[in-house]
């Protein structure tokens, strides 16, 4: 898929947080064969080091690095963060979060797509994070934005897509911007399932790292997002009411024989 | 003067980021710095003076989703 330009193999982007260990991490990663990973950016405790190790752990894998915005609340929260991050990890990719509700961790929308036109004009390259609204993820393109990350349900909540119909229409009315699914993934066939709709990939993070076996699970994800995409591009068969034969009915035995 | 250092308050005689981080045993290699919600890159560090009462964040890599 294509992010600003740049081709990436894998469509699947996951997140460094929540897991039980580095190694671990590190391990599911692996596993995911995902090419881009998300980080953060926090306060350092005077004295410590939990920034410099993590990050060393990050540039071994040789993934590329999505900052994000997570926590932001305001425009000026946003712009800030994604200006530090810029020159912290050295890229112009923002994952661009502005929330708007402490319980659903809803984007605030309009704070969003002001803080995203602001970015854009900044020289970044923006990759925010939205609701399935087909209104505000048009304002988001007319402001710049390329890619545009639709959640499926709240970030962490495990739902998967609970609005099916709004992200079909809004495949189908931006059929040129990258499109991916962000948040409330929680098992392998709800990543299937955007794939199927014709996403350009998905993130996610909790489900994996929360999984028993994070590993076997960041596997699993890569499967599903690999089998959705090929179904994709095959070409799904349209549903019907009813039901139709598969098997020809044609020389049926005892066709009729009765009475 | 006092310093509004990652969001707690400290009396510091530094009166620039790269002497501020130094004197605070901020010794890693990664970091990105705002003075009053504005960064400032670290190639200003030394130069960037700091005014009683100013906000400074420090910030590093970490783990995100």
């Amino acid at each position: 898929m294509d992010l600003y330009g740049q081709s990436v193999s894998s469509r699947l982007l996951i997140g460094t947080a929540l897991y039980p260990s580095p190694a671990v991490m590190e391990g599911a990663l692996k596993a995911s064969g995902s090419g881009i990973v998300t980080v953060s950016l926090r306060r350092e405790a005077a004295g410590g080091r939990a920034g410099d190790s993590f990050w060393r752990i990050i540039q071994s894998l040789g993934a590329k690095v999505l900052p994000n915005t997570a926590g932001c609340r305001t425009v000026k929260e946003a712009v800030t963060t994604a200006e530090l991050a810029r020159e912290l990890f050295g890229t112009p990719w923002i994952k661009l979060e502005v929330i708007g509700d402490d319980e659903t961790l809803q984007p605030d929308v309009v704070a969003l797509v002001e803080a995203a036109a602001t970015l854009i004009r900044h020289g970044f390259e923006v990759f925010p994070y939205t609701t399935e609204d087909v209104t505000v993820a048009t304002r988001l393109v007319e402001a710049g934005c390329r890619v545009v990350m639709p959640w499926a349900s709240p970030i962490g909540s495990g739902q998967g897509i609970v609005n099916r119909n709004a992200l079909r229409t809004l495949r189908a009315r931006l059929p040129d911007v990258t499109l991916i699914v962000d948040a409330g993934l929680g098992a392998p066939s709800h990543a299937a399932e955007a794939m199927e709709l014709g996403y350009d990939g998905v993130l996610l993070n909790t489900a994996i790292a929360k999984a028993n076996d994070p590993v076997g699970m960041a596997r699993a994800f890569a499967l599903a997002v690999e089998a959705g995409r090929a179904g994709y591009e095959a070409g799904l068969m349209p549903p019907r009411d009813f039901a139709s034969p598969s098997t020809p009915v044609v020389g049926t035995p005892f066709w009729h024989a009765a009475g | 003067m006092v310093l509004i250092v990652n969001g707690e308050r400290q009396e510091v005689e530094a009166t620039d980021v790269a002497t501020l981080l130094r004197d605070l045993g901020f010794d890693g290699s990664f970091y990105a710095v705002a003075v009053n919600q504005e960064v400032v890159r670290r190639a200003r560090w030394g130069e960037i003076r700091l005014a009683e009462g100013d906000s400074v964040e420090i910030l590093t890599p970490r783990q995100g989703g």
